[in-house]
């Protein structure tokens, strides 16, 4: 949020951030588990299995204030747009960059959007599988975006986040969220380290589906 | 029956203080870095007795309505734990959803407005065959006795055992009037210091293990200490109870059996599922079923005991 927004909207962002903390909180009792990094400033890439519309909200959660204050999600403008409340919370409460999802707009416009919020000293969450995913698989190939994103911008940490049992509080196509305890664990950051593309996607994928190994 | 109430508080303020100068004493001496953690796990146990202490001692002064929201929260808190080790699936969304948001609220309305022919069969009878109508209606059938019956089993232990505490308040015994929640009292006082003592008695001179494949940390002289001493503290605090001193002695012996063989149960089922602990909501104890596990199981025969013969 930038410091030119008027005070009443910050207000209200400010309660609507606590009122959404809480509640996830009250659901999920989320927890956060850091092993491979230590929740320290610095630049990064969070980048996470994505299997419901709440991912990125238990991440915000779990983050010290700090990191939170600083990190934006990525996501996709078609649904943080649809209404009044949603575009107030994406872009007051979770200040999003938000990404043109129905392909009109040029191909490499969402790199160079994240690699901006980059260059303005935010970190960002990502989810590199591109959509939710609602089968049974754990993790699905993840699209090209995250590798464009580490060429792009080389220097920047991107760390793995696997988020655990939310899939199960709110499965497809359910509105109302049954509590189940969720973890967020994260694990060593990664780097470009001149891989190719695929040697790059294999690597951060792996690193990830290895966080979900000691799943409970 | 404020007076009453409050030298227990006292008393058990007075015991917090001794365990946490002990605790500091004992991390000054072994672990004044942190390096011990056993003792380590002492301190934080210390420390979250405090809360837990300071939480239902507002519950207590808050009365009836305190109690009960007290004891809903811990049943949510409770589900929401053991939900999260069950073969629960897609096709049981709705009724985990029911259970959690109408069950729970619905049981302990019912023990608050004391509606004792309805709580009493509520969740054993309509919640039984309701729950798995709703999950058999969306048609999956892998795994339904499974699914079913974790489901039952969950609302059973969480929602209708813990609920049987406040419930203690409802019973009606002559020349007890108004101090039921000194009922609750006993049975918290009874059951905790037996877990504790158990716990004591097992690090001071345990040496045979009671179950080692269901519960490694658990010995026969913790068990046998635990037990005793919990016993006699129970005869004497007969003062807050309708009971003689033998009688006294006698409940918090039923107490502190059932309590054990409670998380008896409860470790068999942590064992199954491969996990420590039920949740981290307590550091130092554990998830919230962790430290109920001993009060659900006493909880109900306690209430129907004290029923049967009190009233």
């Amino acid at each position: 949020m930038t410091s030119g927004t008027p005070f009443p909207t910050r207000v209200a962002a400010r309660f609507l951030a606590s009122s959404i903390e809480l509640f996830a909180r009250l659901i999920t009792a989320v927890r956060a588990e850091w092993q491979g990094v230590e929740p320290v400033p610095g630049q990064r890439v969070y980048y996470a299995n994505h299997a419901s519309n709440g991912d990125f909200v238990l991440i915000w959660a779990v983050l010290p204030r700090r990191l939170r204050d600083r990190v934006r999600p990525v996501a996709g403008a078609d649904y943080w747009l649809a209404t009044k409340l949603k575009s107030f919370i994406g872009r007051h409460v979770f200040n999003a960059v938000l990404i043109d999802r129905t392909g009109s707009s040029p191909k490499e416009a969402p790199v160079a959007q994240m690699a901006e919020a980059l260059d303005e000293g935010s970190s960002l969450i990502i989810f590199p599988e591109g959509t939710r995913n609602l089968t049974d698989e754990r993790l699905l190939p993840f699209k090209t975006g995250l590798y464009h994103l580490a060429r792009a911008r080389p220097e920047v940490d991107f760390v793995p986040v696997w988020i655990e049992n939310l899939n199960r509080v709110m499965p497809k196509g359910e509105v109302v969220p049954v509590p189940l305890l969720c973890k967020v664990t994260f694990g060593a950051p990664q780097r470009l380290d001149g891989d190719a593309k695929d040697a790059f996607l294999d690597r951060t994928r792996n690193a990830l589906l290895e966080l979900s190994r000691d799943d409970v | 029956m404020i007076p009453d109430l409050v030298t227990l508080l006292l008393g058990i303020v007075a015991l917090l203080v001794a365990a946490s100068l002990i605790g500091s004493l004992l991390e000054r001496a072994y672990s004044p870095n942190g390096e011990n953690a056993a003792i380590e796990n002492l301190t934080a146990r210390i420390r979250a007795w405090w809360g837990m202490v300071i939480l239902i001692s507002i519950a207590f002064l808050a009365g009836r309505t305190g109690v009960v929201i007290l004891f809903a929260l811990c049943s949510f808190a409770a589900l929401r734990e053991f939900v999260t080790l069950t073969n629960a699936r897609r096709a049981d969304h709705w009724t985990l959803v029911l259970s959690f948001f109408v069950a729970i609220p619905f049981q302990y309305w019912l023990v608050w407005a004391g509606e004792y022919g309805i709580y009493s069969i509520f969740i054993p009878v309509y919640c039984f065959l309701l729950a798995p109508i709703i999950s058999a209606l969306r048609g999956e059938a892998e795994d339904f006795l499974i699914r079913v019956a974790e489901v039952q089993w969950a609302l059973m232990i969480c929602v209708f055992c813990a609920s049987h505490v406040p419930a203690l308040l409802t019973l009606e015994i002559d020349g007890f009037e108004g101090r039921g929640v000194l009922l609750i009292a006993f049975l918290i006082v009874v059951v905790q210091l037996s877990d504790v003592l158990q716990y004591v008695w097992g690090k001071l001179i345990g040496r045979h293990k009671i179950a080692p494949r269901l519960s490694p940390s658990k010995t026969v002289e913790g068990f046998v200490g635990g037990v005793a001493s919990a016993t006699l503290i129970g005869a004497s605090l007969y003062w807050i109870t309708p009971f003689t001193p033998v009688q006294a002695g006698i409940m918090a012996l039923v107490i502190a059996l059932m309590g054990f063989l409670g998380g008896l149960v409860m470790s068999a089922i942590k064992r199954d599922r491969g996990v420590k602990d039920w949740g981290h909501a307590i550091a130092g104890h554990g998830g919230f079923i962790d430290r109920l596990d001993s009060v659900v199981f006493s909880a109900p025969i306690f209430f129907h005991l004290t029923r049967y013969w009190w009233t």
